[in-house]
C-alpha cells in the first residue's frame, strides 16, 4: 500500500509550490476548463499550437489541491514540444497508471511516474487527471466544460 | 422537562461518553491502515447506535409485513410500529399532531414536496422565495426548479463574514411579493444557527410561510414547531443515528390539507376511478407507495436514543467540543477558521494557507481521522468566502476532546507535509 511519503512526494510539492506555466495565455488557439463537480476545484489549460500540430506553448490556471495543480504543472512541462498525437497517446498512457489500469512500469511516464502512487488513493484519481482531461478537451476542441469526475 | 425553541441548556453533570461510544459499533473498528477510526464526519452522515441497527433487523426479523392493508396479525403490528414511529417523531419535534408529520426520503423530498406542492400552485411571475447565502444545494435548486416553472425569483438574503444572516436584510427584502421563506435552521457548511425564532416572526408579520430546512438542526437542538410556529420543517434521518433514506416533514396542518398530493400512487388514495380519484387524509395523502417502514422504526430508535442520552446533555457536549476544537485549531499558525457565528453547534470548518482542504482531508484519512473536505454542497456560500473549499470537521454525541486532540496532531503532519 503507497503511503503518505510516496503520495506527496518531494517533486510534487515543489510543482504545488511553485506551479510551472501557471498563467493565462493571451492568444491562446486553443483553451478548455476542467471542473470536478464533487469539489469545486477547476483549472484551465491554454495551448499554442505550431506547424505541424506541435504545442508550442501550453500553460494552466485555477484552485485545486496539490495533487491536480502539481499534475496540471507537471503535464505543462511535459507536452510543451509535443505534436498534438503524442500528446494525446501520453495522456491514455498516464491516464492508465493513475487509475490503475496499467503497471507504471510498462508507461515509461518519465518524471510523470510520480503520480503512479495516487492509483492507491481512488478519491484522488480525478485530481490528478483533471489538467489531463482540460487538455485532451482542448486538443480536441470542445467546447463545453470537461467535466471529471472519473 | 419543559421544550424552548432551538435553545440549548446547561451543562449535564455527568455525561458518561465511553458508555455511548460503546453503543456504536462502528467507533471500535480500525481503518485498513491499522488507525482507530476518529470520525469527524456527522454533518455528512451520522453513526448508528445498537439500539437502531437492532431494531430494523429486528424489524425485518419478526416483524415485517407491509402496511395499512393485511388483515392478519403481522400486518397489523407492522402498521403499529410504523405509525407508533410517526407519534415518536411527533413528540421528539413538539409538533400538535401525528398527521402532520409526513415520512419522506429525507430532508431534500421534504423541501422539494413544498415547493411543488405547496409553493408551485400559488407562485405568480414576479412573485419571490427568499433563501440565505448560508444554504445547502437542496435548499436552492428546489426553489430554482419551482422558479423557472412559475415565473417566481429566488432572493438571497446576504451574511456577514462571520457567517451568520442579516436580520435587517431579510426585513428589508420581505415585501409583497414574497411567497416564502427557505432557511437553514444551522449551517452544514459553518455550524451558524440561525436565529429562526425572530426570522418567522418578521416573515409571519409579512404573511409569509417560512420553511426551516432542519437537516443539521434536529440531531442537536431541541426543536419544538408548535412553539417555533413553523409552517413546514424538513429533517433527515440519517443524520440524527437513524437509517439512510429516510426523513421527515412537518407541515403545519392547515397547509398540509390544503395542498395536493406529490406524488400519486397507492396508500394515499381515498378511491380511486378512471372518473375520479379521491386522496386520503393526512399523512397517508403525502405518502404514496409502501414506505421504507424499517426506516420509519429505526429512526423512531434513533429518537429514543437521543432521548435517553438527553438533548440538553448532548447538546452541551457537542458545544464544549466545539469550543474545544475552535480554541486548539485557532493556535495553529497559518490556520483560519471559517464561521464564527455567535452561535454555532457542532461543525469546524477551516483553511490552511498552504495545503488544500483535500491534501488535508488525505492526510488526515491516513491517520483515521474522517472529515470533510470540499463545498459542502453549498457552493454559493464558499463563493461569499472567496473559497473553492474547506476542511470540515463535524461533531456528534459520541465525539471526545481525545479526538480533537487527534485531529490537531493529524493537522500538525499536513503542516510538516506542507509546510
Amino acid at each position: 500500500m503507497a503511503t503518505m511519503n510516496e503520495l506527496y512526494q518531494s517533486v510534487i510539492l515543489d510543482h504545488n509550490r511553485s506551479p510551472r506555466n501557471y498563467r493565462v495565455m493571451e492568444n491562446a488557439d486553443r483553451h478548455a476548463e476542467g471542473y470536478n463537480p464533487l469539489c469545486g476545484d477547476q483549472l484551465g489549460v491554454w495551448l499554442k499550437l505550431g506547424d505541424g500540430d506541435v504545442i508550442d506553448d501550453v500553460s494552466f490556471q485555477g484552485s485545486g489541491c496539490a495533487i491536480s495543480k502539481a499534475s496540471a504543472s507537471m503535464m505543462t512541462a511535459a507536452v510543451k514540444g509535443k505534436r498534438r498525437d503524442e500528446a494525446l497517446e501520453l495522456f491514455d498512457r498516464f491516464h492508465g497508471v493513475v487509475t490503475g489500469q496499467r503497471p507504471a512500469a510498462e508507461a515509461n511516464l518519465g518524471k510523470l511516474a510520480v503520480f503512479s502512487g495516487v492509483a492507491e488513493f481512488p478519491v484522488r484519481v480525478k485530481c490528478a487527471s483533471l489538467g489531463w482531461h482540460a487538455l485532451k478537451a482542448a486538443l480536441e476542441r470542445q467546447d463545453e466544460p470537461v467535466v471529471s469526475t472519473e | 422537562m419543559t421544550a424552548t425553541a432551538g435553545q440549548r441548556a446547561r451543562p449535564a453533570a455527568t455525561y458518561d461518553v465511553d458508555a455511548i461510544r460503546a453503543d456504536f459499533p462502528i467507533l471500535s473498528t480500525r481503518t485498513s491502515r491499522g488507525r482507530p477510526l476518529v470520525y469527524l464526519d456527522s454533518a455528512a452522515t451520522s453513526q448508528k447506535p445498537r439500539q437502531v441497527i437492532d431494531a430494523v433487523a429486528g424489524f425485518y426479523a419478526t416483524g415485517n409485513a407491509n402496511i395499512h392493508r393485511g388483515v392478519y396479525e403481522l400486518s397489523v403490528r407492522a402498521t403499529d410500529a410504523y405509525d407508533l414511529a410517526r407519534e415518536k417523531l411527533r413528540r421528539y419535534l413538539g409538533a400538535r399532531h401525528a398527521h402532520e408529520i409526513i415520512f419522506t426520503r429525507g430532508t431534500t423530498e421534504g423541501i422539494n414536496l413544498v415547493a411543488q406542492s405547496y409553493a408551485r400552485p400559488r407562485l405568480q411571475p414576479g412573485d419571490e422565495i427568499l433563501l440565505s447565502a448560508l444554504e445547502h444545494h437542496s435548499n436552492i435548486v428546489p426553489w430554482q426548479l419551482v422558479a423557472e416553472q412559475t415565473g417566481a425569483r429566488v432572493r438571497v438574503v446576504p451574511v456577514n463574514d462571520a457567517g451568520e444572516i442579516s436580520l435587517d436584510e431579510l426585513e428589508r427584502m420581505l415585501g409583497d411579493r414574497t411567497r416564502m421563506v427557505a432557511l437553514s435552521h444551522v449551517s452544514n457548511a459553518l455550524g451558524t444557527v440561525n436565529p429562526v425564532a425572530r426570522v418567522i416572526e418578521l416573515a409571519h408579520a409579512a404573511g409569509v410561510p417560512v420553511l426551516l430546512d432542519g437537516a443539521q438542526a434536529a440531531p442537536h437542538l431541541e426543536v419544538d414547531v408548535a412553539a417555533l410556529g413553523v409552517d413546514f420543517f424538513a429533517c433527515s434521518s440519517h443524520k440524527m443515528l437513524g437509517p439512510t433514506g429516510m426523513g421527515v416533514l412537518y407541515g403545519r396542518e392547515a397547509l398540509l390539507e390544503a395542498m395536493p398530493p406529490y406524488q400519486g400512487g397507492g396508500d394515499m388514495i381515498g378511491s380511486v376511478s378512471f372518473e375520479k380519484t379521491t386522496w386520503a387524509p393526512l399523512p397517508a395523502k403525502f405518502e404514496a407507495g409502501t414506505p421504507h417502514i424499517a426506516g420509519a422504526v429505526g429512526l423512531g430508535a434513533a429518537v429514543d436514543y437521543i432521548e435517553s442520552v438527553g438533548r440538553p446533555a448532548i447538546a452541551a457536549h457537542e458545544h464544549a467540543l466545539v469550543e474545544y476544537a475552535t480554541e486548539r485549531l485557532s493556535a495553529i499558525p497559518r490556520l483560519r477558521i471559517i464561521g464564527t457565528a455567535a452561535d454555532k453547534v457542532s461543525v469546524v470548518s477551516f483553511v490552511m494557507d498552504d495545503a488544500h482542504p483535500h491534501d488535508i482531508g488525505t492526510i488526515l484519512d491516513d491517520e483515521g481521522i474522517c472529515i470533510r473536505a470540499g463545498h459542502h454542497c453549498a457552493q454559493p456560500l464558499m463563493r461569499r468566502f472567496g473559497l473553492a473549499a474547506t476542511a470540515r470537521a463535524s461533531f456528534a454525541l459520541y465525539n471526545t476532546a481525545a479526538e480533537v486532540d487527534a485531529l490537531v496532531r493529524g493537522i500538525e503532519r499536513v503542516r510538516a507535509v506542507f509546510g
